[in-house]
């Protein structure tokens, strides 16, 4: 049995939802954040498999800026969560309710 | 024997697929964001596996050095410095669950469509990206930085500029008032 794209388009679209329910469902906010890597994962999965369907390297080069991407998300949304956790003692976004402070 | 070569990488991507799944539902339905922190590692290291079925080898050394070494790193030191053993979590999930249930809805709605257009898509495998220089076939990595280096040079620079900038940034807003 050959395992096309569709495979991992349908693999792809099942990672997307299950982040995109972490971040809608969760109170946690390093869970939300470990779910927007989830989404950006699924992106990359959905690039890799479309670059070889179609024998082109510009897919593979897209997954690197996204990579480089969540790597400055993930940097500046855990020291907004730190600046949170200062001002509040805690993690929940429902306690964020104004960015006031 | 036979039938290792011919069902064998159908075998790993249904393996390393359900392991994807599994360990992605864990992530968002763990109390304890460390236990989700090792299952987002697992997810990542699957990923890897399945890009390495697709011929992007680089790629998949990328996702393992990057993802599985640094970003992970960066998650489970924010855990453990947050210290979550003192605070009581009473509800698991927020307010707005009802609005996720909308959206799942919608979503399954686009993954009925994915199904439907599954059965006309073409399945033919095309043959693993390759960059030919001066006649000679390259390997992923060499062909990747040919690319990355000739064609997308300028963006390359740039999103060095962007990680200068969220570094800066991270500090800024970790820094004590």
């Amino acid at each position: 049995m050959e395992i096309g794209t569709q495979h991992y388009l349908v693999l792809s679209f099942v990672l997307f939802a299950i982040g995109v329910t972490g971040i809608l469902v969760r109170r946690n906010m390093i869970t939300v954040l470990m779910s927007i890597e989830l989404v950006l994962n699924a992106a990359n999965l959905n690039l890799i498999a479309f670059s070889f369907q179609h024998g082109n390297l510009t897919g593979q080069i897209f997954v690197i800026f996204t990579i480089a991407v969540a790597a400055g998300e993930a940097a500046v949304g855990l020291g907004i969560l730190l600046a949170l956790f200062r001002l509040r003692s805690t993690t929940q976004l429902d306690s964020a309710r104004e960015l006031l402070g | 024997m036979e039938f290792l070569t011919v069902h064998g990488p159908a075998i790993l991507f249904y393996l390393f697929a359900a392991v994807a799944v599994v360990a992605a539902c864990f992530v968002i339905t763990m109390r304890n964001p460390m236990y989700g922190a090792i299952a987002l590692l697992v997810t990542f290291l699957s990923l890897a596996s399945l890009f390495l079925l697709r011929h992007a080898e680089f790629l998949a050394f990328v996702q393992v050095f990057v993802y599985g070494g640094g970003i992970m790193v960066l998650f489970l030191f924010v855990i453990m410095l947050v210290n979550l053993h003192r605070l009581k979590e009473s509800r698991l999930f927020g307010q707005n669950a009802p609005l996720a249930v909308i959206v799942g809805l919608l979503l399954l709605g686009l993954f009925g469509t994915l199904f439907v257009g599954m059965a006309f898509a073409p399945t033919q495998a095309a043959p693993p990206a390759f960059v030919e220089v001066d006649g000679e076939a390259l390997g992923n990595s060499q062909a990747v930085a040919w690319s990355l280096y000739r064609d997308y040079l300028l963006p390359f620079e740039i999103v060095s500029v962007f990680l200068l900038v969220a570094m800066i940034g991270a500090v800024v807003l970790g820094r004590k008032q």
